[in-house]
């Protein structure tokens, strides 16, 4: 119910990208994996209930953040954060945070899409069922069906569900990934590059679909193509050499790029 | 014109695919040698392990003697005294000492007693005439198989000329313990014993091994301490097994005191020796598993142990099977470290739990090689035929395991 009444507003998004509230801050952060610094002193401010696009050439650190962000760096031996990473008002790497609850709140969307070995019904329960959000049978089996709508997959597999979801095509897979990840009802979505594995039509499935989800979930996306953040993103980041560039809003940092490596990046010289 | 024939190489092409030519047949022949001596060394096991697998029976009508079997104490009657008589009874023309001894050492000393049990069974038997079953002696026995020629051929042949001689299939082998006798020595003891200290080592060596696994893989910090536990790992999977035995002996024996010869205390020994061999297949195994599969349960909000338990051990479980059931069919045909605790002894009676007294199979065939008699050569190829039956079967299984559980993702 909640994502009709929010397509409609779809039309007039550009235009409400400077009134949305920051979700997530970052100040002064610093990344390093053993000796190597991948990320130096990064800040940055990110809006809720829009989308912002990582951009950069490879081994920039766009990944290393996005996955600062719901500290799936934790599980990568030697890497260190200095500095705050703020949801909401709460710093995520306070000591009493614990990643598990953190993640419940921000998802993530990876590179190759990654079901697991299960039967379609089984990926999207999963979340809820460890996190304990369904009452009941039928609840759970709502909320599946919830997400895979959400995820814009329940026409295409509501007659076999209980099919194992690594049977699903490349984009349905990854669309897939994306309704386990909003079934925990999280605050934030990350994605690392959600389309580089896709074909063209699969990827423009995907960037509608972020465009949807836009309505109600602070989306972050890493993208290799600036077409793609072109098209998807209200916020661009352009990250060089561990630092982070230029930020702004897309229409404007792809019209007319303040810092001159930003311009060389978007017009193709390097990267 | 382009030049597309091997004609418009330098000659560097014709030395590339002599190269070639030479590589394939050194392999054809290495695979020909391989398969000619493991194809002699099976015909030559089979061939002579077959008969093993049979005895021969003769038998005959006879009177159970009141005289030599009491009614009211049947047990002690000379029931082997009366096959004696009878068969003698048979041939009236051998009458010297000599030869009436060796025609006795015809029949099995198990006649009598099966005999006694038949009698024990049913008392009313006494003083009647009753078909008895007579199990030849093993010598006799070679003799009628056509595997030996002996200095008796006169009177054996004279033997199977009265009394017909036939071939069945040896049940004994299969429900006795070992034995002196080589007609009545037979296979269950060990093959129990093998069972009883193989699923110890099952029990105790497989959760150990996986779960050792899990934590170095997935959950411990890389650090000196870690590194430390591997390189010993490592090392221990290449310990020779004796040493694995003199280990059990000083620990298991001498510190804790448990019983000699048992099938416990050698379980416990091949659980430390498979134990490497478990926790490398396993890591192996673990690590096999995408890490995309574990990020996207902690992506999810899973914490670490569940997306291990629930997500990893689950797709890595086939690989793990296969490598412990490898571990185990070596476990199945380790000889050392079981003579170092006593497991080399000779014992007849068929073990009934873990603690009591036993051997292994390939300790049966170690202690059978050893034996002078001619028929305990073909009981030695018979047990190692069972032997690599039980590890072909372990095999088949490990396979299937994997055929079955494996995903794909």
């Amino acid at each position: 119910m909640n994502q009709m009444s929010t397509a409609r507003a779809t039309e007039s998004n550009t235009q409400m990208v400077g009134e949305r509230t920051t979700r997530i801050s970052a100040r002064k952060v610093n990344i390093y994996y053993g000796e190597k610094h991948a990320i130096k002193d990064l800040s940055i401010e990110i809006p809720d209930r829009s989308v912002s696009a990582f951009i950069g050439p490879s081994g920039c650190g766009k990944s290393t953040f996005l996955r600062a962000i719901n500290r799936m760096n934790d599980t990568i031996e030697g890497c260190r954060l200095t500095g705050e990473v703020r949801l909401d008002d709460k710093n995520i790497y306070d000591k009493d945070v614990d990643v598990v609850q953190l993640r419940s709140h921000v998802g993530m969307v990876f590179q190759k899409p990654n079901p697991f070995p299960k039967s379609i019904f089984e990926n999207v329960a999963y979340g809820p069922r460890i996190h304990g959000l369904a009452k009941n049978k039928t609840d759970l089996e709502e909320m599946v069906v919830a997400s895979l709508k959400k995820a814009g997959l329940f026409e295409e597999v509501k007659d076999r569900l209980d099919a194992p979801g690594t049977g699903l095509s490349g984009g349905q897979q990854q669309r897939l990934c994306i309704a386990r990840a909003i079934a925990v009802n999280p605050e934030v979505i990350l994605m690392d590059e959600p389309c580089s594995a896709l074909d063209p039509i699969a990827t423009a499935r995907i960037e509608e679909l972020i465009d949807e989800l836009r309505q109600n979930y602070c989306i972050v996306i890493v993208t290799h193509s600036m077409q793609q953040a072109a098209r998807v993103s209200q916020l661009t980041a352009f990250f060089h050499l561990g630092t982070l560039v230029e930020t702004g809003d897309t229409n404007s940092m792809f019209t007319n790029p303040r810092d001159k490596r930003t311009q060389d990046y978007i017009t193709g010289r390097f990267g | 014109m382009i030049e597309l024939s091997a004609k418009g190489s330098n000659g560097l092409l014709a030395k590339r695919y002599a190269s070639e030519k030479r590589f394939r047949a050194y392999g054809a022949i290495a695979l020909a040698l391989t398969t000619i001596f493991l194809g002699f060394l099976l015909y030559d096991i089979i061939s002579k392990g077959w008969p093993a697998f049979f005895e021969s029976h003769s038998s005959l009508e006879m009177k159970i003697d009141p005289d030599k079997v009491a009614a009211g104490d049947i047990a002690n009657g000379d029931f082997a005294a009366i096959i004696k008589q009878s068969v003698r009874e048979q041939f009236p023309d051998i009458e010297s000492r000599a030869d009436k001894k060796t025609l006795a050492s015809f029949i099995s000393q198990a006649a009598g007693d099966e005999l006694r049990n038949m009698v024990l069974a049913n008392p009313e038997l006494i003083g009647q005439t009753v078909k008895v079953d007579l199990l030849l002696s093993a010598d006799a026995d070679l003799y009628y198989k056509g595997l030996i020629e002996t200095d008796d051929k006169l009177l054996l042949d004279k033997f199977s000329a009265k009394l017909p001689v036939t071939q069945s299939i040896s049940w004994r082998f299969w429900t006795n313990g070992d034995s002196r006798e080589p007609e009545l020595a037979g296979l269950l003891g060990a093959i129990k014993g093998s069972l009883f200290t193989v699923g110890i080592a099952i029990f105790i060596g497989l959760p150990l091994g996986v779960f050792a696994a899990i934590y170095l893989e997935q959950f411990a910090r890389r650090n000196r301490w870690t590194d430390l536990i591997e390189v010993n790992i490592n090392n221990l999977a290449a310990v020779p097994s004796i040493i694995f035995g003199l280990l059990g002996l000083a620990m298991f024996l001498n510190f804790f005191g448990l019983p000699r010869s048992a099938p416990l205390v050698g379980g416990l020994v091949l659980a430390l020796l498979v134990l490497p061999t478990i926790i490398i297949a396993s890591r192996a195994a673990l690590r096999a598993v995408p890490p995309s599969i574990k990020e996207a349960a902690l992506g999810v909000g899973a914490s670490k142990q569940q997306a291990v338990f629930h997500h990893v051990l689950p797709l890595a479980l086939p690989g793990i099977l296969t490598g412990t059931i490898l571990a185990l069919a070596r476990a199945f045909g380790e000889t050392a470290p079981l003579l170092m605790i006593g497991m080399v002894a000779f014992i007849a009676d068929v073990p009934q739990s873990p603690t009591d007294a036993a051997t292994v199979l390939p300790v049966q065939i170690y202690l059978w090689s050893d034996l002078p008699e001619l028929a305990f050569k073909s009981k030695t190829a018979a047990a190692i035929i069972v032997l690599i039956g039980i590890l072909m079967l372990a095999n088949a299984l490990a396979i299937y395991m994997r055929r079955k559980f494996e995903r794909r993702w």
